[in-house]
């Protein structure tokens, strides 16, 4: 079984972020970046499949960085293909440059995170299989591999999934919570060491959207609870109170 | 402008992003609704209210939701009618299929839409970094494709639309077939059935953590629930899971411990009749829905509450 898994390092947006001076783009200045939250999960799953039926992980990065290739192939994927384009928000670009860079590669399946966790797009991978023409399924939540096929579950809305059968080879986006990921080992690390990783420079050819504008949200605050933790405790107790919450 | 809305439904039931989506099409122009699957004369009536035209695309294999069929039929009606902008939900299923219906139409996409202005081009708005930051894209070309958010376009307009069967069959049939939809497994406890939530989100940092939340909820009178990446992390069971994808609740009180407000956990429990959030970013989305609102970390303000609510 050869997987390609596509996977980003990205910003944590939990981390300190805002706009930069020319009212376009991120600042990012102290955030933590690491493997997008959604593609350690689709990864760690690529590499279970090989580690049980054989075959090969290949792992596709679009960014200058190279630490979550390395981390990928410290997880346990074979080898590692950067695409050294900065991408930014016209996610047909980032599908683009990654549909030439595996032009010559045979696969059974192709994993992407769900999302990205600063963009939130959902688009590059379906963007993906719609480029090479391949049946595709979101949100999965597990996998079933069978003979030239896969069932696998699909998260919808409500608790509720969906089950779908694909024929391969297929895409497919992979929801959070699917496995548990490994950490990366001492072990790990020492061998990715030997592993391949290929740059491929490639530019798209074709912009589809631009930033007119990047500003904060205009949302409506809550009102603050002030104090050091035991007035603010006893403040929210007596608005509980007030409100008959609690006795 | 010529707009297309591609209507949602399933358990028979049409959803209502459907007319959302018809009133965002109503501002930009003329307002088309598409809704597919096997026999959908009850949903059109239903768009018709909404709608200048509604397009039926009837037939056996369309009962369940498929991707492939949905593209496949869509793009047969599109290069007919040749749609300035194509609007879908931005749900499990809409989300899914618009990516792959937009490169098959030549066609730009934005997703997760929560406003349009078309007085110069067309420029669409989004969050990013999970709702702390806004961006307006400008779309380069026509036609485009927006996946649209629930709840951002709810005024409209009342229309008397007309009813056309558009004629349309799946070309070939698809690679993906439906097996079945799989019913979310009953726990032993009901949260939406609580007044009292004290909710945790990944800020409770660890699954030890979790009993410092139970006795709080105990001590106030609840039952605990979390968001995704308390589930994900298999720390609470996936019905405690509040969000688009797990329960909608709307207690009494919800106290939100330590989690950022991601939308798809917003959608969850923003009707909440009170909501308290702690957090220590002052910056997390979730302070933009919550009544009362501490910056400050989680495990310096529980120890106090359940000091202070013990002692009482």
């Amino acid at each position: 079984m050869k997987i390609i898994v596509l996977a980003k390092h990205a910003p944590d947006p939990q981390s300190e972020v805002g706009v930069a001076g020319d009212g376009k783009s991120l600042s990012l200045g102290t955030a933590v970046f690491d493997i997008n939250d959604w593609d350690r999960y689709a990864v760690e799953e690529a590499i279970r499949i090989k580690e049980k039926m054989g075959g090969e992980v290949v792992v596709v990065g679009v960014g200058k960085n190279e630490d979550t290739l390395r981390k990928c192939l410290a997880m346990g994927a074979d080898r590692a293909i950067k695409i050294p384009f900065e991408a930014g928000l016209d996610a047909y670009q980032t599908a683009e440059v990654i549909c030439e860079a595996i032009k010559n590669e045979k696969f059974d399946m192709i994993f992407a995170g769900l999302m990205s966790q600063d963009y939130n797009n959902s688009q590059v991978g379906v963007l993906l299989a719609a480029m090479l023409n391949l049946p595709f399924a979101t949100a999965v939540t597990s996998i079933e591999i069978g003979s030239g096929m896969v069932k696998v579950k699909r998260e919808i809305e409500g608790g509720y999934q969906e089950a779908v059968q694909l024929p391969m080879p297929c895409l497919l986006t992979i929801q959070s919570g699917i496995n548990e990921p490994r950490y990366v080992s001492i072990m790990g690390i020492k061998k990715a060491k030997t592993k391949e990783l290929k740059e491929v420079n490639i530019a798209p050819k074709k912009s589809t959207v631009e930033v007119a504008k990047m500003y904060l949200p205009p949302v409506k605050k809550a009102e603050l609870i002030t104090g050091d933790p035991s007035q603010i405790a006893k403040k929210l107790i007596a608005i509980l109170k007030d409100r008959g919450l609690i006795g | 402008m010529k707009v297309f809305a591609v209507a949602e439904h399933r358990f028979g039931e049409l959803n209502p992003l459907s007319i959302e989506l018809l009133n965002l099409a109503n501002k930009l122009g003329e307002s088309n609704a598409v809704v597919i699957g096997k026999d959908v004369a009850k949903f059109a009536g239903e768009l018709a209210k909404y709608a200048d035209k509604v397009w039926k695309i009837e037939d056996a294999s369309l009962e369940n939701y498929n991707p492939e069929l949905y593209i496949d039929v869509l793009l047969q009606l599109f290069q007919k009618e040749k749609p300035d902008v194509v609007l879908i939900g931005n749900t499990a299923q809409g989300a899914e299929y618009a990516p792959y219906l937009a490169v098959k139409l030549n066609a730009p996409i934005v997703t997760d839409v929560v406003g349009v202005n078309a007085t110069n081009g067309l420029v669409a708005s989004r969050f990013v970094m999970q709702g702390k930051i806004m961006v307006d894209l400008k779309i380069k070309s026509m036609p485009c494709v927006l996946t649209v958010r629930q709840g951002a376009f709810k005024e409209g307009v009342q229309k008397s639309g007309k009813i056309i069967d558009a004629g349309i069959k799946p070309s070939k049939p698809a690679g993906r077939k439906f097996i079945e939809y799989i019913q979310p497994e009953a726990g032993e406890v009901d949260i939406t059935k609580s007044n009292i939530i004290v909710a945790v989100g990944r800020g409770i940092e660890d699954a030890a953590n979790i009993s410092l939340a139970e006795e709080l909820a105990k001590a106030l009178g609840g039952v605990v629930a979390g968001s995704r990446p308390v589930i994900d992390n298999g720390w609470l069971p996936k019905d405690r899971q509040v969000g688009i994808s797990g329960k909608v609740v709307k207690p009494k009180l919800y106290l939100a411990l330590g989690i950022s407000g991601a939308f798809q956990h917003v959608m969850g429990m923003k009707d909440s009749e009170l909501i308290v959030a702690v957090n220590k970013d002052p910056e997390a989305p979730i302070f933009g829905v919550a009544h009362y609102g501490i910056v400050a970390n989680i495990f310096d303000i529980i120890p106090e509450l359940l000091d202070k609510l013990k002692g009482k």
